[in-house]
C-alpha cells in the first residue's frame, strides 16, 4: 500500500491517526512542514514520549520502509554506511589465483564492486524503491560521539555518499529523515540548523486518556481515567525520572492483567515498579505519598463524571 | 598614527606595514562617510574574529574625539581616567588600561622594561606568585595571576573509544587497508594492523560563586574560561543559591567580554550557598545532558552550606554514580589542620575520587597533573566509603 505524501496538517494527523498514534497539533504541524519542505525532523524529548514510534507510524501508515540506524558510541563509517565483504573479497582473490588467471587491474575493480558491498543503513536510505524513498530513522543521534555528527551533517545536505573505490552515490529523492535524541549531550547547532525542531513533551491529561484507549482498547474507562490521572499527578512530583507515555501504557497493561478495574493501593505499590524506574523514587512515592495521589485521583474522577453527566 | 598605537596598546598585532597599508586604503577610499572608514580601517586591523569587539570599541572612543587621545597619549599623564568610562560602561578593561598607559614619548623606553619585566617574571616573580593564596594577593598581583591561568592548558587526559586508527603496532587487524595494500603488492596480502583510537572524555565544571568562595571564584572563573576555550567538550556551571549554565558565556575569546556574558546571565553573585539544592537541580536537570560519555566532574566548591547539608549527601551519590571521576576543588584546604567539621565537607567527602586544594596557581598547576593521570576508579570503593559513612 502506498499513500502519497499529506497536502495539510488536518491530513498529517488523520495519517499518524490511521497508525494508532494520537499527536497533537505541533508534532503534526512540524511533521507535516518536514514532509513538505523536504528537510530532516529532529525530535528532543524525555525517554517514552514516542519519538521512535513517530518514524515507525509514518512509515507504515506511507507504505515506505523503514530504514533504522541505532547510533552508539563508536559508530562509524564501517557499520554506519558501507563496509567490504572482506571474506568474499579475499575468496575472489584466492580463486582468481588458482585459475592462474590474475590480472590486476581487473581484479581491484572486480573485488572493489557493488557485489562484494555490505550496505549499511545510511546508504540504504539513499536507495529509493517502487514505493518511493524510505523513512530513515536515526535514533539516539546523542549516543555517538562529534565526527559521526559531522559526518551526518555532509550525508543530510546533499544526500550522497562517496565510496573511494566505486565513486559517488546519490540519491535520487531524499528519504525521509526523522532524528531522535535523548538529550545526553547537546547536539551541535550546524546540525540542528538544517533540522526542523520539535521537543516531544508528555501529552495532557485528554490526549495520554486517548492514547490509552487507542492502543489498549481492552481497559475499563473507570480504571484508565484513573490511571491518567495518577500519572498526571506523578508528573508534578518532584522525581528524578517522570514517567513517560510507554510507562503509563505498561502499566496500565500491569493492571489490567492483574485484573484490577479499579485502582487500589495495594495494587499501586506493587505494581509501581512498571511506571518508576529509579529506587529513590519509588520510595518516594510508596506508601503514604501513592495513597494521598490515589485519593486525591478518586475525587478528580469523580468530579470529571458528574461535569460529564 | 595614534589610532594604531592604541590599538596596540590594547593588544591588538598591528605593525609597522600594517599602518602603511591603512594609510594607503584610508586614501584610496578617502575619508567620506564613517562607515567606509570604519570598515577600511577593521580590513586591515582585524584579522581575528576575537578581536572585532576590541576594536569597534576602540574605534568608535577614539574617531569621537581623537584630541582626548592625543591629550591623553601625548601627555604622559598616566593618572587621567577615561572620561567617557561612564558613558561607556562596558567599555573593554583592556582598552582602557592601554588608555591610561604612559604616553608616546614613554612607550618606547616602556617596551625595553616591559621586556626585562617579562623575563623577570619568568623566574622569581612568578616563583613567588606561584605560591601566594589567591586571597592576599595585591590587584597587580591578581593581573599577573590571571595572565599565567589564561596561559595554563589542560594537558588532556585520554581514554580509549570505540573507533580505530591505523597504527602498525594495534592489535586488530584492519582488513579495509589489508586488502587496498593487497592489490597493490606483488603475490602477498601484507596485513596492516589498527588499534583504538583515544580521546579527551567530556569536563564539567561546577564553580561556587557565594559569599564565602567570592575572592576565589574570580579566579577560578578565568581558570574556566582558559579551559573552555582550550578544549572541546566542556561544560561549566555556577552557583551560590541557584545553578546556572555558563557554557556558552564562556566561549567568547575575550575574557572581559565572556566575564561580562557571565555577570549579566548570574544573579546570585557572592550569595548564601544552597549545595544541596544546586546538586539536585544539576542532577535532575543537567546531568543527564551533559555527563553522556563518561564526562568528568570538577566542583570548585569550599563545601560550607547555608543548610546544613541537607541531602547533599543523596545528590553527591548521584551525582558520584554518573560521573566517570568525580574531583573536588576546595580553596580551604590550604590551612594546615584543616579538618572536614562542617556538616557540608562531611556530606560530600565520601563521594569523592579526588580531593585538592587550590588557592594558588601551584595548586592549579597541579590539578592538571591530576587530570592527566587518573587512575581507573576502583570498582566498589564508592558503595563500601558509602556504607563506612
Amino acid at each position: 500500500m502506498t499513500t502519497s505524501l499529506p497536502d495539510s496538517i488536518e491530513d498529517t494527523l488523520a495519517l499518524l491517526n490511521r497508525g494508532n498514534y494520537i499527536a497533537d497539533r505541533s508534532l503534526a504541524t512540524t511533521l507535516f512542514l518536514a514532509l513538505k519542505m523536504g528537510r530532516p525532523l529532529f525530535l528532543e524529548g524525555e525517554a517514552g514520549v514516542g519519538k521512535t514510534e513517530i518514524a515507525k507510524v509514518l512509515s507504515t501508515a506511507l507504505g515506505r520502509r523503514l530504514v533504522r540506524l541505532q547510533c552508539y558510541e563508536g559508530l562509524d563509517v564501517s557499520s554506519a554506511v558501507y563496509e567490504w565483504n572482506y571474506s568474499r573479497q579475499m575468496i575472489e582473490i584466492r580463486l582468481a589465483e588458482a585459475t592462474g588467471n590474475i590480472d590486476r587491474e581487473n581484479l581491484s575493480t572486480d573485488v572493489f564492486s557493488k557485489e562484494f558491498l555490505i550496505e549499511r543503513p545510511l546508504l540504504q536510505a539513499l536507495r529509493s524503491d517502487d514505493q518511493g524513498p524510505p523513512v530513515l530513522l536515526i535514533d539516539e543521534l546523542d549516543r555517538t560521539d562529534e565526527p559521526f555528527e559531522a559526518y551526518l551533517l555532509e550525508i543530510l545536505s546533499d544526500f550522497q555518499i562517496s565510496i573511494p573505490e566505486i565513486g559517488t552515490i546519490k540519491a535520487q529523492t531524499p528519504p525521509i529523515v526523522i532524528i531522535t535524541s535523548n538529550r545526553t549531550r547537546e547536539i551541535h547547532d550546524a546540525l540542528k540548523r538544517r533540522c526542523l525542531y520539535h521537543w516531544v513533551d508528555y501529552p495532557s491529561a485528554e490526549r495520554e486518556l486517548q492514547i490509552l484507549t487507542t492502543k489498549l482498547p481492552h481497559i475499563g474507562a473507570q480504571l484508565s481515567a484513573q490511571v491518567v490521572a495518577f500519572v498526571q499527578g506523578l508528573r508534578k512530583q518532584d522525581l528524578f525520572k517522570l514517567p513517560g507515555v510507554a510507562e503509563t501504557l505498561d502499566w496500565a497493561d500491569a493492571l489490567t492483567q492483574l485484573d484490577k478495574i479499579a485502582l487500589d493501593g495495594d495494587a499501586i505499590d506493587s505494581t509501581l515498579g512498571a511506571l518508576l524506574k529509579y529506587q529513590d523514587d519509588i520510595a518516594k512515592i510508596r506508601g503514604s505519598e501513592a495513597a494521598k495521589l490515589l485519593e486525591q485521583v478518586k475525587s478528580e474522577v469523580i468530579q470529571l463524571e458528574a461535569s460529564n453527566g | 598614527m595614534y589610532f594604531a598605537r592604541l590599538l596596540r596598546a590594547a593588544g591588538l598585532a598591528v605593525g609597522t606595514g600594517k599602518v602603511m597599508d591603512a594609510v594607503t586604503a584610508v586614501r584610496i577610499i578617502g575619508i567620506g562617510s564613517r562607515q567606509d572608514f570604519y570598515w577600511c580601517l577593521f580590513s586591515q586591523f582585524v584579522n581575528r574574529y576575537d578581536q572585532r569587539e576590541l576594536f569597534d570599541q576602540a574605534f568608535h572612543i577614539f574617531w569621537r574625539n581623537p584630541r582626548i587621545m592625543e591629550k591623553m597619549m601625548g601627555a604622559m599623564l598616566p593618572t587621567i581616567h577615561v572620561d567617557e568610562d561612564s558613558e561607556h560602561e562596558k567599555l573593554n578593561r583592556r582598552l582602557a588600561d592601554a588608555l591610561e598607559a604612559p604616553g608616546v614619548d614613554a612607550r618606547e623606553e616602556r617596551d625595553s622594561e616591559q621586556i626585562e619585566f617579562d623575563a623577570s617574571f619568568t623566574f622569581s616573580s612568578r616563583e613567588v606568585l606561584q605560591d601566594i593564596d589567591f586571597e592576599a594577593m595585591t590587584a597587580a598581583e591578581i593581573v599577573e595571576a590571571k595572565r599565567a591561568i589564561a596561559k595554563l592548558r589542560l594537558p588532556i587526559m585520554d581514554v580509549p573509544t570505540r573507533r580505530f586508527q591505523r597504527d602498525e603496532r594495534g592489535y586488530r587487524v584492519d582488513m579495509r587497508s589489508s586488502l587496498r595494500a593487497a592489490l597493490r603488492s606483488a603475490d602477498s596480502i601484507p596485513l596492516k594492523f589498527k588499534k583504538p583510537r583515544r580521546r579527551h572524555p567530556p569536563l564539567v565544571m561546577l564553580c561556587d560563586i557565594s559569599g564565602s568562595m567570592s575572592r576565589y571564584s574570580r579566579m577560578f572563573l578565568h581558570f574556566m574560561h582558559s579551559i573552555t576555550n582550550d578544549r572541546d567538550r566542556v561544560h561549566a556551571f555556577v552557583f551560590a543559591t541557584r545553578l546556572t549554565n555558563i557554557t556558552r558565556h564562556l566561549r567568547h575569546r575575550d575574557i572581559d567580554l565572556a566575564l561580562d556574558n557571565v555577570a549579566d546571565a548570574v544573579s546570585d553573585w557572592s550569595g548564601g550557598t544552597r549545595i544541596g539544592a544546586c546538586l539536585k537541580e544539576f542532577n535532575n536537570t543537567w546531568s543527564r545532558r551533559v555527563l553522556g560519555q563518561g564526562a568528568i566532574t570538577l566542583i570548585l566548591s569550599d563545601g560550607l552550606d547555608r543548610e546544613a547539608a541537607e541531602g547533599l549527601g543523596w545528590q553527591m551519590e548521584r551525582l558520584a554514580k554518573s560521573t566517570r571521576r568525580l574531583i573536588w576543588i576546595n580553596p580551604l584546604l590550604r590551612y594546615d589542620g584543616f579538618e572536614p567539621k562542617a556538616a557540608g565537607i562531611r556530606a560530600m567527602l565520601p563521594y569523592v575520587d579526588d580531593f585538592r586544594s587550590s588557592h594558588n596557581l601551584k595548586s592549579l598547576a597541579e590539578l592538571t597533573d591530576v587530570l592527566s593521570h587518573l587512575q581507573p576508579r576502583i570498582v566498589g570503593s564508592l558503595s563500601r566509603r558509602g556504607v563506612a559513612n
